[in-house]
């Protein structure tokens, strides 16, 4: 969750994202939102059968294979964040 | 426009399977999912083939399947988890052979999101509890329980959430009677997403979590967590507890941790066991790659349990565990077998393995033995420092093994599975066909094939013998009632009468009291052990001590037609009379007293079977010449009497009562058919009202050219009918329901059925002066499939214009060519390597090949003729080379002469896509196209991903580029150029000067040529990015094409624009008009759209059925075949799409998915509706069919009628 949210007096709206996982803002940065969106569609591709079959297909590997590949990127899909400001 | 959307060929994929004793009996059963359809499978124990019980489509996505048994209970429920954010319990009920939804819990939101559960389901072995956990954070467990009558009962969720952990898998333990507990593999990602250096990302630790519910407390606690090996992704459960009786361990309980190259034995407060996974020493072998496991079973028997697990090359590992009550002693693995890559496994305990692979068919094994005592290397955790834990962050010694053939198991069943469908054509290529055939390109690797399918049944023929002259009819009866088997083969000639005996030999009989000197017209076993010939000049009645009692046709009257049944006899004179006997019961025929005067020439007759515990039956159908078929009674208060009258459009030939059941009528008792073939070859089948006796619901349906001839036989110990025409076709009952197939075999004169030892339901014909036996091993498959062996991934085919030929593209990813792979041995041979033959020699489609790093590419061009069913010419493509598109192109610079066209690439890789160098090779056929000759090749700076020939030239899609060129001597010369594509062309299609463009994500675009200014304009695309498989024209301004998230949706351009953009011959107005949001001018408007639910490869614009109106025909990667029907009248779209809508509110998908919101998946489905939907009409309840029935102001059998009538002129199916 963003620190600016943590200075809102909206407690409902961290609320839902703390829920929502990958629930937008309206001061997301580029990085994050990237995240959440190759997130998404890496969970989307091992959440669909005929998505896993075609990239395994693609790939030449074993659906198994790509099923672990995806789930593994998940953790860091873009790459390192962008070193945070210091002012 | 409104399209109707038909499955022919529903998914054959498997991507999970489980097993249990789903219907309470002691037989195990398989439930599989195909992805969106849920089908029961059993093993006959017996023959060890597999058979379909049920199969059922859901209408939403399942994602996870898991069984669970009740504490003390016989019978398994599945539980489905699925993208409709519930959690299903399903019961299989065999009374109704239907799943029933006991269960249905909600949770989240639909679709397969992120954080909503249904992607894992992990069940208590004890089953008491269920987690049903999501990719991310989210797990739910569910603790399930009796009520006092006895009922399963679920409770409210419980919450295991972890934020920001990334799940690989959960699995339920095994802790005997105390509190369920559920392990899972977890990556917390909130410190990498925090840290810039990226070290954070590199030391994140893979956990193992332990969730216990404490079901006293009612809640769940995270009890133990621990890291484990970095690279995990597998959990299997080990047998645990301790029975009550004694106080032996089952097993020690914990999990088997797989991880790549690692498998680790973990549990709470335990020592970790860590083997290696062994690997194949191939001389190829890429070092660098690590292996995992990808599917694995646990099996337990008396007092022992083993594992095994599969790698991602196929081989089996038994791994098994020694153990003192809960101290684990050692961890053991072995290589067991080498089977297809699966998906799941599943193992018997009638001994057998199902294989559920995830590409190609799917197959049953019998253990042979359980590799115990063999000479395999097996590896322990005893033989490594600390049992391989000494340094956990380092990697143990490669173990290694040598592949063999099977030698524990045995192929017992294959299914024929057409997954996965990567291009397919759809013509008619064979000779003596009406009907086109749909060519596939299946599989992947060097499982692949090249598959024609035929509508129809297969036909295994036993017996094929010639005979001394052309017999006209063929019978086959029993000598007693009881008798198990036929006996005799009777034929009828022109002029006389042969009677063989079956046995041993097949020979004549002399003694069989048969009149050999007449032809015969029916043959029966009458009575308990009486025989009965009807003859033109009259009726033998041929006792078991083989007297014979003969009633003689009336001087000058010859019998015309007869019609028999175990206890009447109906024959009709040529004076228009019908004589009729009945068995009385001393076993006398005797002559009903009256004839009855028909007025017009019998042509056929027919009684139905004498129901059981009955007298006799009580109507007879007559077809007259005058064109009307009769039903008359020959009920004792009212013998022979008219009951009702139909008139048909053409003389009938044959009639045929039979009583069948089909569960869309009747649910409970079969329902009287009456079968009237036509002269004209149509089949009439109408309903007999038992009440009244008037013929109804009657369905047309045309066979053939020839007159139809109706013969009733047995399939699976029920009645069918066998009609002959030119085509000959079944009509039997399948799953309750009727079907209705032609067969594929030569043209029949006459059948029967056949029933001997060898052959006990098999059928018995004759076709010209050849008798022939055979039998329909696979009923309830509509489409006969015949594969060649391919030996790479195919990517595309085509077929040449003239000479049918089938040209395929063939390649493998991570896969050396054979040059490459030649030469690297070469090299290791060279260095003084030693190379192990053997291992170089494995066949590929039983071990595949070895994985090689991205960037290198097996790949050929390979010419099939498919009416011979062969491969005449394979041309291997070297220098790393692969094919990726082809194209055969008539170039008008060379007299329009066809060449074909190979888009290649060298050195590619498919993320990001990037190639050394593009290469167009123009190939010159030879010998009609038998052979190609490499004619010259141009290099291009992308990867061409779709070619076509354009107006005596070649289009390409070259990457972004589209690009026209004509040829030359020495290559092929770019002509013009449009760069403005967002990502790949992957499709094209033309009309006239018109290009569609399809993008690898933007949708379709539309482009013309305008050849005075030698310009290539993009004048119209679609408002929605869409990320294109396959593409077809429909007409000169419509498009449809699908997409890789599972849609099918047609685009139309308006009319006005078209003719706007044809009428400017410079194309200077679309250059010059002003794009809208950053893309052409003009934009296609929607008109259909559909999510399939399987991703659609390839579709077409044609007919299936001879002279029907064009269809849509689309097949899809999991091996559906559907088609898109247009609807044309009004009426008709009103009466389906009220139809749908009934049936969406009153059939509820079975995992608990929305069908509006299934089929609109991503874009509301527009205009198209869902056949296979109003096709479970057949299967609802009476009181709901007629409900919604009477909504529509129709009756039921008029809504089934259209339902059918609908399928059969748009498929023929």
């Amino acid at each position: 969750m963003s620190s600016e949210l943590r200075y809102t007096a909206n407690t409902q709206l961290e609320h839902l994202h703390a829920r929502y996982t990958g629930t937008g803002h309206a001061d997301m940065s580029k990085y994050d939102w990237l995240t959440h969106q190759h997130r998404d569609t890496l969970s989307s591709i091992v959440g669909h059968p005929t998505l896993t079959s075609y990239l395994a297909i693609a790939d030449g590997e074993a659906t198994g294979r790509i099923k672990f590949e995806m789930t593994e990127r998940m953790l860091q899909p873009c790459g390192p964040p962008p070193a945070k400001d210091e002012d | 426009m409104h399209l109707y959307n038909l499955t022919l060929q529903s998914a054959s994929a498997t991507p999970q399977a489980i097993v249990g004793n789903f219907s309470g009996a002691r037989q195990q059963e398989i439930i599989v999912s195909h992805g969106t359809r849920l089908e029961l499978l059993r093993p006959d124990l017996q023959t060890g083939k597999l058979s379909t019980v049920i199969a059922t489509d859901v209408f939403g996505s399942i994602r996870s399947l898991a069984t669970f048994r009740l504490t003390g209970g016989t019978k398994d429920y599945a539980i489905v988890g699925s993208d409709s954010g519930r959690i299903v319990i399903l019961d299989y009920d065999p009374r109704t052979s239907s799943f029933v939804k006991v269960h249905q819990e909600t949770f989240g939101k639909s679709g397969a999101r992120r954080i909503v559960p249904g992607q894992y389901l992990a069940t208590d072995p004890k089953g008491r509890a269920v987690m049903i956990g999501a990719l991310e954070k989210a797990k739910l467990v569910y603790i399930l329980n009796r009520d006092a009558a006895a009922n399963l009962t679920i409770s409210s969720p419980l919450e295991a959430h972890k934020n920001a952990a990334i799940i690989h898998h959960i699995v339920g333990l095994d802790v005997g009677f105390e509190n369920p507990i559920f392990a899972a593999l977890e990556v917390d990602y909130t410190e990498s997403d925090q840290d810039p250096t990226g070290e954070a990302f590199n030391n994140a630790s893979k956990v193992l979590t332990y969730y216990e519910l404490d079901l006293g407390l009612n809640h769940v606690v995270r009890k133990w967590s621990e890291p484990t090996d970095p690279r995990a992704n597998l959990l299997v459960q080990v047998p645990g507890g301790q029975l009550a009786s004694s106080d032996r361990f089952d097993g020690p309980s914990g999990v088997l941790v797989c991880a790549e190259d690692h498998i680790i034995y973990r549990h709470m407060n335990a020592t970790q066991h860590r083997i290696p996974i062994p690997r194949r020493r191939h001389p190829l072998e890429d070092t660098d790659r690590g292996l995992i496991i990808t599917s694995a079973v646990m099996h337990k028997m008396k007092g022992a349990f083993f594992f095994l697990l599969q790698s991602e090359e196929g081989d089996l590992y038994k791994v098994t565990i020694e153990h003192e009550n809960e101290d684990v002693k050692a961890v053991k693995i072995k290589y067991f077998d080498t089977v297809p890559i699966a998906s799941s496994l599943c193992i018997l305990k009638s001994g057998f393995l199902y294989v559920a692979s995830e590409f190609g068919n799917q197959q049953l094994y019998q253990f042979q033995k359980l590799g115990d005592d063999d000479n395999e290397p097996e590896y322990s955790s005893t033989d490594y420092p600390s049992y391989g834990m000494a340094d956990s962050t380092q990697p143990l010694p490669r173990a290694y093994f040598h592949p063999r053939p099977l030698e524990n198991l045995a192929l017992a069943d294959e299914t024929e599975s057409l997954n996965p469908i990567i291009d397919a054509k759809v013509l008619n290529l064979l000779p003596n066909s009406d009907t086109p055939q749909i060519f596939t390109a299946n599989g992947r690797g060097a499982r692949s094939t090249f598959r024609t399918l035929r509508h129809g049944l297969d036909v295994e023929e036993t017996v094929s013998s010639d005979l001394p002259g052309i017999p006209n009819a063929v019978w086959t009866t029993k000598i007693k009632e009881d008798d198990m088997y036929d006996s005799y083969i009777i034929l009828s000639f022109v002029n006389g009468t042969l009677v063989l005996s079956i046995g041993e030999n097949i020979e004549e009989v002399q003694d069989s009291g048969f009149l050999s000197s007449a032809p015969t017209l029916a043959v029966q076993q009458i009575g308990a052990d009486a025989l009965l010939q009807v003859h033109p000049q009259g009726i033998r009645h041929i006792l078991a001590d083989r007297t014979v009692n003969e009633w003689r046709a009336p001087a000058g009257k010859t019998i015309v037609a007869a019609t028999t049944n175990k206890r009447q006899v109906v024959v009709a004179l040529s004076s228009a009379e019908i004589a009729y006997f009945e068995l009385d019961l001393q076993g006398q025929l005797n002559e009903f007293q009256d004839r009855k005067a028909m007025g017009s020439r019998v042509l056929a007759l027919s009684v139905g079977e004498v129901p059981e515990g009955r007298q006799r039956t009580a109507y007879l159908a007559v077809g007259c010449e005058d064109q009307t078929v009769r039903i008359i009674s020959l009920d004792p208060d009212n013998t022979l009497e008219a009951i009702s009258l139909q008139y048909v459009p053409s003389p009938a030939t044959s009639i045929c009562i039979a009583e069948m059941l089909d569960a869309s009528i009747d649910r409970t008792s079969p329902t009287m058919f009456v079968n009237i073939g036509l002269q004209t070859g149509v089949l009439m089948r109408t309903v007999l009202d038992p009440v009244q006796g008037r013929l109804v619901d009657s369905r047309q349906r045309f066979l053939g050219t020839r007159p139809v001839r109706l013969i009733k036989v047995q399939t699976q110990g029920q009645p069918a009918i066998l009609a002959l025409s030119s085509r000959t076709w079944l009509n039997y009952t399948h799953q309750n329901l009727m079907h209705f197939t032609p067969l594929i075999f030569e043209t029949l004169d006459y059948a029967w059925s056949f029933s001997a030892e060898l052959c006990p339901e098999g059928l018995i014909g004759i076709t010209g002066s050849v008798l022939r036996i055979f039998q329909i091993p696979k009923l309830g498959t509509k489409l006969k499939q015949d594969s060649i062996p391919l030996s790479y991934t195919p990517r595309k085919m085509l077929v040449h214009p003239v000479n049918s030929h089938f040209y395929v593209i063939e390649a493998d990813y991570r896969v050396l060519g054979d040059d490459a792979a030649a030469q690297k041995v070469q090299e290791l041979r060279s260095a003084g390597k030693r190379i192990d033959e053997e291992m170089l020699n494995l066949p590929p489609d039983q071990f595949g090949r070895a994985k090689a790093p991205a960037g290198t590419w097996a790949s050929c061009i390979r010419v099939i003729d498919a009416i011979e069913g062969k491969t005449v010419a394979v041309v291997p493509l070297d220098n790393n080379e692969a094919a990726f598109s082809l194209a055969v192109v008539p170039f008008e610079a060379r007299q329009n002469e066809l060449l074909l066209v190979v888009g290649t690439a060298q050195e590619t890789f498919l993320a990001p896509r990037s190639c050394k160098s593009g290469f167009l090779r123009t190939y010159k056929f030879l010998e009609d196209g038998v052979s190609i000759e490499l004619l010259h090749k141009t290099e291009t700076d992308d990867v061409p991903l779709s070619l076509m020939a354009f107006q005596g030239r070649l289009v390409a899609g070259i990457g972004k580029a589209l690009r026209i060129y004509d040829i030359g001597k020495k290559k092929l010369l770019r002509k013009v150029e449009n760069k403005t594509f967002a990502a790949a062309i992957v499709t094209l299609n033309t009309q006239g000067s018109r290009i569609l463009v399809g993008d690898m994500q933007d949708s379709i675009s539309f482009a013309v040529y305008k050849a005075p200014e030698n310009r290539l304009l993009v004048f119209a695309d679609d408002t929605q990015p869409r990320w294109i498989t396959c593409s077809t024209m429909v007409d000169y301004t419509t498009v449809a094409a699908a997409d890789r998230f599972g849609n099918v949706f047609v685009n139309r351009l308006d009319i006005k624009v078209s003719d706007q953009v044809d009428d400017d011959p410079t194309g200077a107005g679309i250059l010059h008009e002003k794009g809208i949001l950053m893309g052409a001018p003009h934009k296609t408007s929607l008109l259909a759209h559909f999510h399939v639910g399987d991703l659609v490869t390839s579709i077409h614009k044609t007919s299936m059925v001879a002279g029907g109106r064009d269809v849509l025909v689309y097949t899809g990667l999991h091996g559906t075949i559907g088609i898109l029907v247009p609807l044309v009248s009004k009426e008709d779209v009103d009466f389906i799409s009220t139809l749908e809508q009934h049936i969406r509110t009153e059939q509820t998908s079975l995992v608990g998915r929305d069908h509006l919101s299934w089929r609109g998946y991503y874009v509301p489905v527009k205009g198209v509706v869902d056949g296979d939907l109003c096709e479970s009409f057949a299967r609802l309840p009476v009181a709901k069919q007629q409900g919604i029935a009477g909504e529509l102001d129709r009756t039921v059998g008029e809504v089934l009628k259209k339902l059918e009538q609908l399928r059969v002129t748009a498929s023929g199916y």
